[in-house]
């Protein structure tokens, strides 16, 4: 005991020799409040957004007039405005956006259920899966829009083709997805589910299934825009209809003010079938309780 | 004896092919459970305990032997027997009754008929309250009764539970035990347990087999012949201690021999 308190009072002087040199070169402690993150009221954060836009608007329009902003090339809000008011009244904007609209959720529709049912099918058979596999991840890589003239050409100048790119577009997404899904499920969930006497099938139904939804379901707001690129595309390829077909054809005719309001209402289409597939979204996954 | 055996496994083996050579999970267990005895397996991990219960529930089929239950070959068979883990395995997409009578569902029991019968058990066993709420809103513990629930409900004569307690703390896993006698004294079903706790297999069981790796087999099978319904106190009773050091002694013994072995 004696030993040990002797060493430990050598042991803290010994200490006390070194360390006492490095106290007093201590750099002074940083002491400093809190920092405070302050949030703006909603009503203020949208005003800012409202005013930043109105300015930059107004900016374009201004600097067209004066002469700063080339308006041959880049347009300017007026003429936009007037275009957008022709658009509606006398043209075919109904039929475009209808066209356009179309294409988009029935390849999403096909895309999107061909690849979910084509991703859970490779639970049945693993030599299946193992065969199918090297094929998908091909197709994935593909650059599919690269084979869009080909598609015009087997399906047509008319909505088929649109809906063909679209489908391809949505399709791999969806089976790796629902793919993901499958080997996601617990064996032991599985090994349940035989030892209660199920059959394959019931296995199917009652877990792969259920389980699997909320990736697909994940996968929805993706599709919906990679659905819209794709029929754009085929309008942009070979179409007489279609929001597509409009910049296309406004862009050759250097009617640059009819880009901007094929653009802005192509923009409104997305952000409504964005909105829609999120909400859409949101309660199937309120349904399902994962 | 000679009431016949309920369940019965006849030099079951199990060997399994590694890429370095066959490695040999279970020599042939022999073993005779009569109906409604609360039979124990404990034993260090990699004595073939989970290997054993897939074969019994049919989900692995042995290298060698046979499981006979009610003196029929059900070797490879499955649903035949209730088997439970210790993960609960609840499927977070039902409601706790609706995974109650899972088992009942894949049996083709129709499923008003199935609720009806699993709602007055839920209630009667803890669960009352809790019927319609997801298994997440649920405690371990409770999470776990309904997983037994289910088994139970699944209505098979032998029941196979694989540490169900296993990842409880302990103060719940009291409550357990003393809720799983309180079944299975209310179904006389005829229960196998397996458990890493000495004291919970000797508390509970009517005999505990003592088993050891390499290869997976049975040492020893000890009776506990304490009466029941067995008091909290009786873990501190002589005979009580008995047991436990012989399991102990067994279990060791195999360790050292393991030792050895490594040295």
């Amino acid at each position: 005991m004696t030993v040990q308190e002797t060493s430990r009072i050598a042991g803290v002087g010994h200490d006390a020799m070194h360390t006492e040199p490095a106290l007093s070169v201590r750099p002074a402690r940083k002491i400093r409040r809190l920092p405070v993150r302050k949030d703006w009221p909603l009503w203020a954060i949208i005003a800012t957004q409202v005013g930043i836009l109105v300015a930059a608007i107004a900016l374009w329009q201004v600097g067209a007039d004066k002469g700063f902003i080339d308006g041959f090339f880049w347009s300017k809000p007026s003429s936009i405005l007037t275009t957008l008011i022709t658009f509606f009244t006398e043209g075919d904007a109904w039929i475009d956006i209808g066209f356009t609209f179309r294409s988009t959720i029935i390849g999403f529709l096909i895309g999107t259920a061909a690849g979910s049912l084509l991703g859970l099918s490779f639970w049945w058979s693993r030599n299946y899966a193992a065969i199918a596999q090297p094929f998908v991840i091909c197709f994935e890589s593909l650059p599919k829009l690269a084979l869009a003239p080909l598609v015009i050409l087997v399906f047509g100048m008319g909505l088929a083709s649109k809906v063909a790119i679209a489908t391809a577009l949505t399709l791999v997404v969806s089976t790796l997805t629902a793919y993901a899904g499958v080997k996601a499920v617990d064996p032991d969930q599985e090994r349940l589910f035989y030892s209660l006497g199920a059959s394959r099938m019931q296995v199917f139904r009652k877990l792969i299934v259920p389980f699997c939804l909320p990736w697909i379901i994940s996968v929805l707001r993706v599709n919906i825009g990679l659905a819209l690129t794709g029929a754009i595309v085929g309008e942009f390829i070979a179409s007489q209809h279609g929001l597509g077909r409009q910049i296309l054809y406004a862009g050759q005719t250097y009617d640059i003010a009819l880009v901007w309001v094929a653009v802005l209402v192509l923009s409104t289409l997305a952000i409504v079938m964005y909105v829609t597939v999120s909400w859409i979204e949101s309660v199937l996954r309120k349904g399902v309780k994962q | 004896m000679f009431a016949p055996a309920k369940l019965r496994l006849d030099d079951v083996s199990m060997t399994f092919k590694t890429p370095g050579g066959v490695f040999p999970a279970l020599a042939p267990v022999t073993l005779a459970i009569t109906q409604g005895r609360f039979v124990s397996l404990i034993g260090p991990s990699g004595c073939g305990k989970s290997t054993l219960f897939n074969v019994i529930a049919g989900l692995l089929e042995p290298s060698g032997g046979r499981v006979v239950i009610d003196g029929v070959d059900a070797t490879g068979m499955i649903g035949r027997v209730g088997y439970m883990l210790q993960k609960d395995l609840l499927l977070p997409w039902r409601t706790v009754l609706d995974n109650v009578i899972l088992g009942m569902e894949i049996q083709g029991v129709p499923l008003p008929a199935a609720r009806d019968r699993a709602l007055p058990l839920l209630r009667r066993y803890g669960l009352a309250g809790f019927e319609h709420l997801y298994p997440s809103a649920l405690s371990g513990g409770m999470r776990q009764r309904a997983a037994l629930l289910r088994t139970l409900m699944f209505d098979t004569d032998v029941i196979l539970l694989d540490e169900p307690f296993g990842a409880l703390d302990a103060q719940t896993k009291l409550q357990m035990q003393e809720w799983l006698l309180q079944l299975w004294s209310d179904f006389s079903k005829t229960v196998v347990f397996v458990t890493h706790d000495i004291e919970e297999a000797i508390y509970l069981s009517d005999e505990v087999n003592v088993m050891a790796t390499r290869p997976g087999r049975i040492v020893e099978t000890i009776p506990v012949t304490i009466a029941r319904p067995r008091p909290r106190s009786v873990t501190l009773s002589p005979e009580f201690i008995a047991i436990k050091e012989r399991c102990l002694e067994l279990l060791t013994a195999g360790h050292h021999s393991f030792i050895d072995e490594a040295a």
